[in-house]
């Protein structure tokens, strides 16, 4: 079967990307999951433990954890150490927040978006725009 | 779905009512996108959980909102910072993060937040009523607010509670609107009867927290509570093991005074039995040091000590009389510390190895001078979160038997 090489989504904060995917089945917390130092992910619970977030298209199912995980992921896009963007199935609300809030700061757009994660796997190209209805579009390869 | 702002919201959006509110509402705005809300509701308070430090752009945020002459719109209480203020000294820190660190709590005054400085914003004069929309961060105030008091509000945090106190609104979404207030998942509690100690309602928490994912608890079998005091320490260790932020408990809770009223006329979606085992169970994960381990310290008062707790402490001091100066801090409350001095409860007590700490808490910041020790706590949370956060090794116990272990310097703990 041969999945499509584009998809749409819907954006929680509008912006575009491109970096390579990095893709989690299990959510990640950002706060007590990454160090918003180096992007590096320092949950040892989490099966990504060791590697780093920086200027990836971080893919997972969710958010997850602590409202701090706002905080963390703003001081991630502050400092660059942050995804290029984040592709979710489901919305979330607290990391939409840390996103909308570093826009908001430092003018930085780190898209987030809401869409089907199924195909993609990690050392993949991915590349997020704005499509004509102001939607996201996701292209692979 | 779209979100629907009244003609005020839009007035706030546009700028007409000055630069900060309007970066307030944009960023609600956005919010209420994300999650979906249709439109916006007003709030009676707000209880912001944003003066501990942890990187520039939350320090960044609000000096964005001083520097446009931003102020809250409805009282607004402040959660603990990194800094006893009213002891200073206490914590120890480096020039370079201490700066940024007092500032974050000046900040959050200039924007017209009181000086509460808490984590138990419902001890002050503060307290929501039943019913009343709120904006609360901190997860024990929140489990607190919904559960104790049946006032109203979602697990807000980092920006989003002090974009709301700008505004004076907040999402109409979640734990705001009655039907999703409901019971999800029925607790049935097969214990002795009469068994009323502080462990057991930290021992519930702990279970229920674990088992509820985002599911509402609704605990059926609960003793009769001594005071708030035990349903506080139950919501906070709910709050710690899991995202609990509204509990029930049949015939105690107020949005529950019936089975039937808990689940508004559902059936539960689960029914689970806990049994003694299944506390202690879950008490013993809070103990990694065998009793008659040398004690560096006592902690109490995770969340902050009440009066009533301070009341039941004091008497308790001079019985034992603990006499080796192993210190025994109890965070507080500013206005309850205040309460006590007036009373004249505190004269004395420093023999005793008591350490009032305000403002912040032992587990947040550097304040403990030993951390070699094993530290005791009768709080299920800072039983919780200080080893990770603070590097200590913790026993967990009644307080009668964290103030016995002081006085004779090693962890003793009575059968319970």
């Amino acid at each position: 079967m041969t999945r499509p090489v584009e998809r749409t989504g819907t954006f929680q904060l509008a912006g575009e990307a491109k970096g390579q995917a990095l893709v989690f089945s299990q959510p990640l917390s950002f706060w007590g999951g990454i160090d918003a130092e180096t992007g590096d992910i320092t949950d040892h619970s989490h099966p990504g433990l060791g590697q780093n977030v920086a200027g990836t298209i971080l893919v997972m199912p969710s958010g997850r954890g602590s409202s701090s995980s706002s905080s963390v992921l703003a001081e991630a896009i502050r400092r660059g150490t942050a995804p290029a963007g984040i592709l979710l199935e489901r919305p979330d609300p607290i990391l939409a927040v840390g996103a909308i809030v570093a826009e908001f700061l430092y003018e930085i757009r780190m898209p987030l978006v809401v869409c089907d994660i199924a195909g993609i796997a990690s050392g993949d190209r991915i590349a997020i725009g704005v499509g004509e209805d102001g939607g996201a579009v996701i292209r692979k390869g | 779905m779209t979100l629907e702002l009244t003609a005020q919201d839009r007035s706030m959006l546009d700028g007409e009512q000055g630069p900060s509110v309007a970066a307030a509402m944009k960023i609600l705005v956005a919010f209420s996108n994300a999650i979906g809300a249709r439109g916006l509701l007003d709030i009676a308070g707000a209880h912001i959980d944003g003066c501990l430090y942890h990187g520039k752009a939350g320090l960044d945020f609000v000096e964005r909102l001083v520097e446009g002459g931003g102020r809250v719109q409805v009282p607004t209480t402040l959660n603990v910072g990194s800094f006893d203020l009213i002891h200073p000294g206490m914590v120890k820190m480096p020039v370079a993060e201490e700066v940024p660190a007092r500032r974050l709590m000046k900040a959050h005054l200039e924007l017209g937040c009181q000086a509460t400085f808490t984590c138990a914003p419902y001890q002050t004069r503060f307290r929501p009523g039943f019913g009343e929309q709120i904006a609360w961060g901190e997860s024990n105030a929140i489990v607190f607010a919904n559960s104790v008091i049946g006032a109203r509000t979602n697990r807000y945090g980092d920006f989003i509670d002090l974009c709301c106190a700008m505004t004076g609104r907040a999402p109409a979404w979640g734990l705001h609107l009655s039907e999703n207030r409901r019971g999800r998942i029925l607790f049935e509690l097969d214990v002795p009867d009469g068994e009323q100690s502080d462990s057991l309602f930290v021992g519930v928490g702990l279970f229920i927290g674990q088992v509820s994912g985002d599911r509402i608890p609704v605990i059926a079998g609960l003793p009769q509570p001594r005071d708030e005091d035990q349903l506080k320490a139950l919501g906070a260790a709910a709050a710690t093991t899991g995202a609990v932020a509204l509990f029930h408990a049949v015939g105690i809770t107020p949005e529950a005074r019936t089975l039937d009223e808990a689940f508004q006329g559902h059936a539960p979606d689960e029914t689970i039995r806990i049994t003694r085992a299944d506390i202690d169970h879950a008490l013993a994960r809070l103990s990694g040091v065998p009793d008659g381990a040398p004690l560096a310290a006592v902690s109490l008062g995770t969340p902050h000590f009440s009066h009533e707790e301070w009341m039941r402490l004091l008497p308790l001091l001079r019985e034992v009389a603990p006499g080796r100066r192993i210190p025994i801090y109890v965070n507080t409350g500013r206005a309850t510390l205040t309460q006590l001095q007036e009373e004249g409860a505190l004269t004395g007590m420093e023999a005793f190895g008591l350490i009032p700490v305000a403002d912040t808490c032992t587990y947040v910041t550097s304040i403990l001078e030993r951390l070699d020790g094993v530290v005791m706590t009768n709080s299920g949370k800072w039983a919780h979160y200080a080893p990770g956060n603070i590097g200590v090794s913790v026993a967990f116990a009644e307080m009668r038997d964290c103030i016995r272990s002081a006085a004779v310097g090693h962890v003793v703990r009575s059968a319970s």
